[in-house]
C-alpha cells in the first residue's frame, strides 16, 4: 500500500438525494466510489490524490437495466456481468457485451461498472468505443437537477470530460436503433484475457442494396479519449461495398488517430493495426 | 501530523458467522479478512486485481477483495477458502485439486478453487472454453494450468448442492 | 511408490487456506520493516535526509553503519553490499531501512527519506558495457569469462561448405513467482538470530548471516516458510531481505517482518540475465557441422551474485545435444547498472540453446535440407563427445525422440499444410510448426556437487514414523512427496508413515541449493541411500523379521530406540570416481546425467496484428525414471507456460536502468485462456546414480520451449526471428519488412 491509507475517508448516502447533497456541499471534495476496480488499483500505487469518497454503491435508483420500446437504459451502476447476462443486450447491442466480456476478468466484471468506467475515462477503455458507435446518451444529475449529453463529445481532452463538481452520472441510454446493422468489435491486447487493450475498434454499419448506408467507427487506445473516427466514416458512408476505396479510408483513420508510444505499445503499431482493422471491419460488412 | 479518518465497525457475514470488525473505512477487505479475522487462507499476489489470489465471494459473486474498501462489506455474506471445507469435510473441487495435482506451490490455491467453485455454480458442466474463461482471473505460475482444468473437469458432477 | 501420483504431501493444507506462507505468520511486537532505495542508477551519496512531519524517533532506522560484521551479502564473492554506503550501483539499491508498528505510517517514512546522490554516469547495455564507456565493476567490467575449445574451429573454415553466421538475443524475465518476497527476523542475545521467510536455499542465508553479523554458525537460525514459487528468484536474494530484516531486528530488538509488494519486488530483486550470442557455423554441403564458433554474453547487473554460474551453464550448453568435431565458446558475464540479475530456472542455458535451436534451423535452410533433417545428421550418440569434451556414457537416442515428438504432433505433415496454406498472400492467420532438440545437465556444473558435499540425515521415531531430515526445500515442484516416496520406497512402507522436517538450519543438514535440477537426481539419491542404509541397521539388530509389515516396522524400531536411544542415519554426497572436470580448461564431465528432449510447437500468427497464438505444444523428454506422473507433468506443464511467456508476453521495459512496467497489469505472463493444451511425454532410460534411476527435471522445459516457437513463428511467416521476447510490435514490423 503506497498511500497512507487512514487519511482516506468514505461515507454511505442513504439515498440519491442525500447523495447529490454531499457533492454539492463541498464542491470537489467528495467522489463518487463504485465499485473500485480503477479507484483501489490507484489507492495501492500512491496515485489516488483525492482523499473523500461516497460509497454510492447501494444506491438503487443507479441500478437496473430499463427495456422500452425505442431505448435501453442502463443505470450507472450496471456492472460488466449484468451487461453480459443480459438478453436483449446480448441481441442488439452485441458490441457491448463483448466490451464487458474482455474488460478484466471474472471478478472484475463482478466490481466493474459502466458509469465508474466512464467516469474514469481511461482511452484503453474498451466500453466507450461501443458506447459511441451506438450513439449512446448520458444522464448526469445534480443537486440542481438533471440533463443529457451526447457521450460520443462528452471526453474532451485525456482525463477530462463534460462532468461539473457535483454531479453523478445515473445512467447511459442506447437507442435501439440498429437492429439489423453489422457489428464488429476487436480488442488487441498483451494478452487474450486480463489485458488493457493497445488498440480497441468498434464499428456499425447498416448495409443495404450493397452500400454502406450508414456507418459508425470509433476507436480505443489511440488518442487521449475515445476517438469517434469520423473522417473515415465520411469515406466509407454511401459507398458501394465493392469500390471502397480501402486505402483512402485507411490513411484517414491514421490521419485522424493520434496514437502514441508507451510501455504496453507503440504509435507505428497502433496505426498499421487500426487500418488492417479497419480492413478487416469492412470484410464484415460485405459478409 | 497527518490526520486519520475515524475507524468505522463492519458487521458482516464470513463463512456463515457473523463477524464484526473495526477498520479504516477505505482498508483493503484482503487486508482485514487476514489481519482482523485471522483468516490467512486469502493471500495477496499483487494488490492490483490482476492475479486474483485475493479472490473471495461477496454476496454469491466472485471478487478481488484487495480492491474492495472494508466499509462496502457492511452487510455482505462473505466466503473465504476457510469456509468451503464442511466440518472435516473437503469440498469436491478441493479434493479433486489434491487428487490431480492442482496445486502445486499453492499461493495461487485458494483463489482457484473459489473461482472454480464459482464457476460451477453459474456453469455446472462447463465446456473447455467455460472453464479457462472462469479462471482467467486467476493467475499460476507453477502449473500451466493443465492440471488445474484436469481437476475442476474431475469436480463436475461432484459438487453438491449446499444451501 | 516409485511411479505412483501419491498425492502431494502438503495438499491438504494448501488446498485449505492451512498452508502458512511468511505473510501469514505473525509474532508477538512484530514490527513492519520497509526499504528505502535509490532513485538513480549510479552515483555518490552525499547525504540521507530525514524529513516530513515524521516521528522519526518512533522509527527503527538501520544504514551501512549499523552493520556489525562485513557490510555485504556474501554469495560467491562478496562485492554485493546489504547496504549501500558510499557509492550505489544500481537503480532501487537499498540504502536504509525503516521500521514500526505502524504499516501505514512506514509507508509515508519511506517516502520522506531522501537520499541525495551526486549522480555518475551509468552503463545499460552488454554493447556499452563491453565498450568501456565506464568502468563500473572491477578492472574491466567483466564478472568472468570462459574459454571452451574442442578440436580445431580456425582450421575448419578451409573445408568445402557454408558458412552461416546470426546473433541472437533474449532479454531479462521476472520470475513472478505469485507470492511476493518476504522474511521475518528475530535477534537475541540467548537466541542469535533467527529468519523466517519464503526461500529456497536456507543455508545460503545461512552463510549469508553469518558473514553480515560476524556470528558463529550456531548463532544463525534459517527456517523456510511455506513458499509460494521460486524458481530462482529465491534462490540468493532471500539472502538480502532477510539480511534488512535482521538488522532491523537487531537495532529494534523486536521481530521484524519485511513483505514485499508486488512493485517493488518486480523493480528491485534479480531478473533472468539478458544475453547475446553470435554464432558462426561452417557446415558440409551435406549438412553436417563442421565448426561452431559461439559468442556468449550475459547481462549480469550491478554486482555479481551468480553471475560466473549462469555463465558456466549457458556456455556448457550453447552448443547443444551435437556431435561436431570442432568447437570454441567464448563467452562472458559483464557488468552494467542495473539490479543484479540472478537465477531462474534454466540458469544461463534457455538464453544460449535459444540462440542454437533458431540458428540451426537457419544453417538447415542456408544447405538447402530441412531443419529436422540436419539435426538427424548430427545428434550426438552414446560414445561420442559434448563441446566441453563430456564422452556421453548413457544411452541417448534423440532421433528416436525427434520421431517420437513428430508423429504425436503431426509435425510433417502440418509443415507441407501450413506452408501450401501460407503461400496464399491473402492469408489472415498463418500457422507454423516447429521444434527445439536440447539436453538439460542436471546438478551441479563438474566439480560442484563434490564441493557442495551434500548431506541428509533419515531418522526412524518409536511410533514407527521415519523423518526426513534435508535442507531441500518445497516450493511446489514436489519435494515433499518425491522424498516421502523414495524413502517409502526403500523401506518398503506406505508415504503416509514418511515425514519430511521443515527445513530449518537448526536441524536440517546442509543438503546443497534447491536449484540446478539436483533435488530428485543427487539429494533423493542420499535420501535413497540413507533410507536404505536405516533399513540396513534394523536389519543387522535382528528386530526385523522378513517380509515384514508396517507394524513389524513401527515395532523394531520402538525396541532399537529402548536399546540404542536412536536410529538414525546420515550420508554424504560422494562424487563418483569416474567423473572429472577440469576447471583450468573448462572442460571434461560437465555433469552426471542429462536429460534429453524435442519439442514442438505450433503457432498461428495473425497477419493483422501479428498476434501469435501456441495452439499446441508437444514435449517429449527423457528422463531416467519417472517418480511421481503428475508432478513430473506439472513440472514440465508449468515450465513450457514460463518458456512461452519467455518467448512471447514477458517484455521488461527499462529506462535509464529501471524496470517501469512493474505491474502485473503491465508485465504480463500467460493467463488460462493464453495456453493450448500442453502434451506431455516422457521416456525412461534409468540413470544408474539416480534414485530409482531417476534424472532431473526442473529446468528443461525453459531451454526448448521458445526456441521451438520461434521456428514455429518462422516457417508461418518466413519472418527470421533473432530475439526474444517476440512482442507483437516488433513482429509486425517484420512482416511488413517481408510482404514488402
Amino acid at each position: 500500500m503506497r498511500a497512507f491509507l487512514p487519511a482516506y475517508e468514505m461515507e454511505t448516502p442513504r439515498d440519491l438525494a442525500a447523495a447529490l447533497e454531499r457533492l454539492a456541499s463541498e464542491p470537489g471534495a467528495w467522489k463518487p466510489f463504485a465499485g473500485g476496480t480503477d479507484l483501489m488499483v490507484l489507492l495501492e500505487a500512491g496515485k489516488l490524490p483525492h482523499k473523500k469518497f461516497l460509497n454510492i454503491w447501494n444506491l438503487a435508483d443507479l441500478r437496473g437495466i430499463h427495456v422500452a420500446v425505442e431505448h435501453v437504459t442502463l443505470g450507472a451502476l450496471t456492472t460488466y456481468a449484468e451487461v453480459q447476462r443480459h438478453e436483449i443486450l446480448a441481441r442488439e447491442f452485441p458490441l457491448l457485451c463483448r466490451a464487458a466480456a474482455e474488460t478484466g476478468s471474472v471478478a472484475t466484471q463482478n466490481r466493474g461498472t459502466l458509469g465508474g468506467n466512464i467516469a474514469n475515462a481511461s482511452p484503453a477503455a474498451d466500453s466507450p468505443p461501443a458506447l459511441v458507435v451506438y450513439g449512446a446518451e448520458i444522464e448526469i444529475v445534480s443537486a440542481g437537477g438533471t440533463r443529457w449529453a451526447p457521450y460520443a463529445s462528452f471526453h474532451t481532452e485525456y482525463k477530462k470530460m463534460n462532468l461539473r463538481p457535483g454531479e453523478l452520472i445515473r445512467a447511459i441510454r442506447l437507442p435501439r436503433s440498429h437492429a439489423g446493422w453489422k457489428q464488429y468489435f476487436r480488442k488487441v491486447g498483451t494478452r487474450r484475457a486480463q489485458a488493457i487493450s493497445k488498440i480497441c475498434f468498434a464499428g456499425v454499419g447498416r448495409v443495404e442494396a450493397g452500400r454502406i448506408a450508414d456507418v459508425r467507427v470509433a476507436l480505443g487506445s489511440v488518442g487521449p479519449t475515445v476517438l469517434h473516427a469520423v473522417r473515415a466514416e465520411e469515406l466509407l458512408r454511401g459507398q458501394r461495398l465493392g469500390s471502397v476505396d480501402l486505402p483512402a479510408a485507411q490513411d484517414a483513420l491514421s490521419a485522424e488517430i493520434v496514437p502514441i508510444d508507451d510501455m504496453r505499445s507503440t504509435a507505428r503499431y497502433r496505426r498499421n493495426v487500426a487500418r488492417n482493422l479497419l480492413a478487416e471491419f469492412l470484410e464484415v460488412l460485405a459478409g | 501530523m497527518r490526520e486519520r479518518a475515524r475507524k468505522i465497525r463492519v458487521s458482516c457475514v464470513v463463512n456463515g458467522t457473523a463477524a464484526s470488525f473495526e477498520a479504516y473505512p477505505m482498508a483493503r477487505l484482503l487486508d482485514v479478512l487476514r489481519e482482523e479475522l485471522k483468516l490467512t487462507g486469502t493471500k495477496e499476489g499483487c494488490g492490483e486485481g490482476e492475479c486474483g489470489a485475493c479472490s473471495i465471494e461477496m454476496d454469491g459473486a466472485l471478487v478481488n477483495s484487495c480492491l474492495v474498501p472494508a466499509l462496502q462489506a457492511e452487510g455482505a455474506k462473505i466466503r473465504t477458502i476457510e469456509g468451503l471445507a464442511i466440518g472435516g469435510s473437503l469440498h469436491a473441487v478441493q479434493q479433486a485439486f489434491i487428487a490431480h495435482g492442482g496445486a502445486q506451490c499453492g499461493i495461487c490455491t485458494p483463489g482457484m478453487i473459489l473461482a472454480a467453485v464459482n464457476l460451477l455454480a453459474r456453469h455446472p458442466h462447463p465446456d473447455d472454453t467455460q472453464i479457462r474463461e472462469g479462471l482467467s482471473g486467476n493467475l499460476c505460475r507453477c502449473t500451466g494450468y493443465m492440471k488445474i482444468f484436469e481437476s475442476v473437469v474431475a469436480a463436475v458432477g461432484k459438487v453438491e448442492k449446499r444451501a | 511408490m516409485i511411479g505412483k501420483s501419491v498425492p502431494r504431501k502438503e495438499g491438504r493444507e494448501k488446498v485449505t487456506g492451512r498452508a502458512r506462507y511468511v505473510d501469514d505468520l505473525t509474532f508477538p511486537g512484530m514490527l513492519h520493516g520497509v526499504t528505502v532505495r535509490s532513485p538513480v542508477a549510479r552515483g555518490r551519496i552525499r547525504a540521507i535526509h530525514f524529513e516530513g512531519e515524521i516521528p522519526w524517533h518512533e522509527f527503527t532506522v538501520v544504514t551501512a553503519k549499523d552493520i556489525p560484521g562485513k557490510n555485504c551479502i556474501a554469495l560467491l564473492i562478496e562485492d554485493q553490499p546489504c547496504l549501500a554506503a558510499e557509492f550505489v550501483n544500481h537503480p532501487e539499491e537499498a540504502v536504509v531501512l525503516l521500521a514500526h508498528q505502524d504499516k501505514y505510517l512506514l509507508e509515508e517514512a519511506r517516502r520522506a527519506v531522501r537520499i541525495e546522490i551526486e549522480p555518475l554516469r551509468g552503463v545499460f547495455s552488454i554493447e556499452d558495457s563491453l565498450a568501456r564507456k565506464e568502468i563500473i565493476w572491477g578492472q574491466d567490467n567483466i564478472f568472468k569469462s570462459f574459454y571452451v575449445e574442442k578440436g580445431d574451429v580456425d582450421g575448419a573454415w578451409a573445408e568445402p561448405g557454408l558458412v552461416v553466421e546470426g546473433t541472437y538475443e533474449t532479454g531479462a524475465q521476472e520470475q513472478l513467482y505469485i507470492e511476493p518476497q518476504g522474511m521475518i527476523a528475530q535477534v537475541s542475545e540467548a537466541e542469535g538470530v533467527t529468519v523466517w521467510g519464503s526461500l529456497q536455499c536456507p543455508h545460503y542465508v545461512h552463510k549469508a548471516l553469518m558473514i553480515l553479523f560476524g556470528l558463529p554458525r550456531e548463532r544463525i537460525r534459517v527456517v523456510q516458510a511455506e513458499t509460494g514459487g521460486g524458481f530462482g528468484g529465491k534462490e540468493e536474494y532471500p539472502s538480502m531481505i532477510a539480511a534488512h530484516a535482521a538488522l532491523l531486528a537487531r537495532k529494534s530488538g523486536r521481530p521484524v517482518k519485511i513483505i514485499y509488494d508486488r512493485a517493488e519486488d518486480m523493480v528491485a530483486t534479480t531478473k533472468r540475465h539478458p544475453s547475446r550470442t553470435r554464432h558462426v557455423t561452417a557446415v558440409s554441403h551435406d549438412g553436417k557441422l563442421l565448426a561452431m564458433d559461439i559468442d556468449f554474453t550475459v547481462d549480469g547487473g550491478a554486482y555479481e551474485t551468480l553471475s560466473p554460474v549462469v555463465l558456466s551453464r549457458g556456455t556448457i550448453h550453447a552448443a547443444g545435444p551435437y556431435a561436431c568435431p570442432n568447437v570454441r565458446i567464448r563467452s562472458r558475464a559483464v557488468a552494467t547498472n542495473v539490479p543484479p540479475h540472478g537465477a531462474f530456472r534454466g540458469f544461463g542455458a534457455p538464453q544460449s540453446v535459444f540462440a542454437l535451436e533458431r540458428h540451426l534451423d537457419r544453417v538447415a535452410q542456408a544447405v538447402g535440407i530441412a531443419p529436422d533433417e540436419l539435426r538427424r545428421r548430427n545428434f550426438i550418440r552414446e560414445g561420442q563427445t559434448l563441446a566441453v569434451g563430456q564422452v556421453v556414457k548413457e544411452k541417448v537416442d534423440m532421433k528416436g525422440l525427434l520421431e517420437r515428438a513428430f508423429e504425436l504432433s503431426g509435425y510433417h505433415a502440418k509443415r507441407k499444410q501450413f506452408a501450401a496454406a501460407n503461400s496464399d498472400s491473402r492469408a489472415v492467420i498463418k500457422k507454423g510448426i516447429g521444434f527445439a532438440s536440447f539436453l538439460h545437465g542436471a546438478g551441479f556444473t563438474g566439480s560442484g556437487e563434490e564441493y557442495l558435499a551434500s548431506e541428509v540425515a533419515i531418522e526412524a521415531k518409536a511410533d514407527g514414523t521415519v523423518h526426513i531430515l534435508a535442507g531441500s526445500t518445497e516450493m511446489g515442484q514436489g519435494t515433499n512427496t518425491i522424498f516421502a516416496q523414495i524413502a517409502a520406497e526403500a523401506l518398503r512402507l506406505d508415504c503416509e508413515q514418511i515425514r519430511i522436517v521443515q527445513p530449518d538450519t537448526a536441524y536440517v543438514p546442509n543438503s546443497g541449493p534447491t536449484v540446478a535440477s539436483r533435488t530428485a537426481m543427487i539429494v533423493g539419491k542420499l535420501v535413497e541411500t540413507a533410507a536404505a542404509g536405516l533399513l540396513q541397521t534394523l536389519r543387522d539388530s535382528g528386530l526385523l523379521p522378513d517380509g515384514y509389515s508396517a507394524a513389524d516396522f513401527s515395532r523394531a524400531c520402538r525396541e532399537y530406540i529402548t536399546e540404542h536411544r536412536a536410529l538414525k542415519s546420515f550420508v554424504k554426497y560422494e562424487h563418483p570416481r569416474d567423473l572429472h572436470w577440469d576447471d583450468q580448461k573448462y572442460s571434461g564431465d560437465a555433469y552426471g546425467a542429462y536429460a534429453w528432449a524435442v519439442y514442438v510447437a505450433e503457432v498461428s500468427v495473425d497477419m493483422r496484428t501479428a498476434e501469435v497464438r501456441v495452439n499446441d505444444f508437444v514435449a517429449v523428454q527423457e528422463v531416467g525414471k519417472v517418480i511421481n506422473p503428475v508432478l513430473a507433468a506439472g513440472q514440465i506443464e508449468g515450465g513450457v507456460a514460463q518458456g512461452i511467456g519467455f518467448a512471447l508476453y514477458e517484455n521488461v521495459v527499462w529506462q535509464e536502468g529501471r524496470m517501469v512496467n512493474a505491474q502485473m497489469t503491465n508485465y504480463v505472463m500467460p493467463t488460462s485462456v493464453d495456453l493450448p493444451t500442453i502434451r506431455v511425454f516422457f521416456e525412461e532410460i534409468p540413470y544408474g546414480r539416480g534414485p530409482a534411476g531417476a534424472k532431473g527435471i526442473g529446468e528443461l522445459p525453459l531451454d526448448g520451449t521458445a526456441p521451438a516457437i520461434a521456428n514455429a513463428i518462422a516457417h508461418a511467416t518466413g519472418v527470421d526471428v533473432r530475439q526474444i521476447p517476440i512482442t507483437a510490435e516488433t513482429l509486425l514490423e517484420m512482416l511488413e519488412a517481408v510482404h514488402a
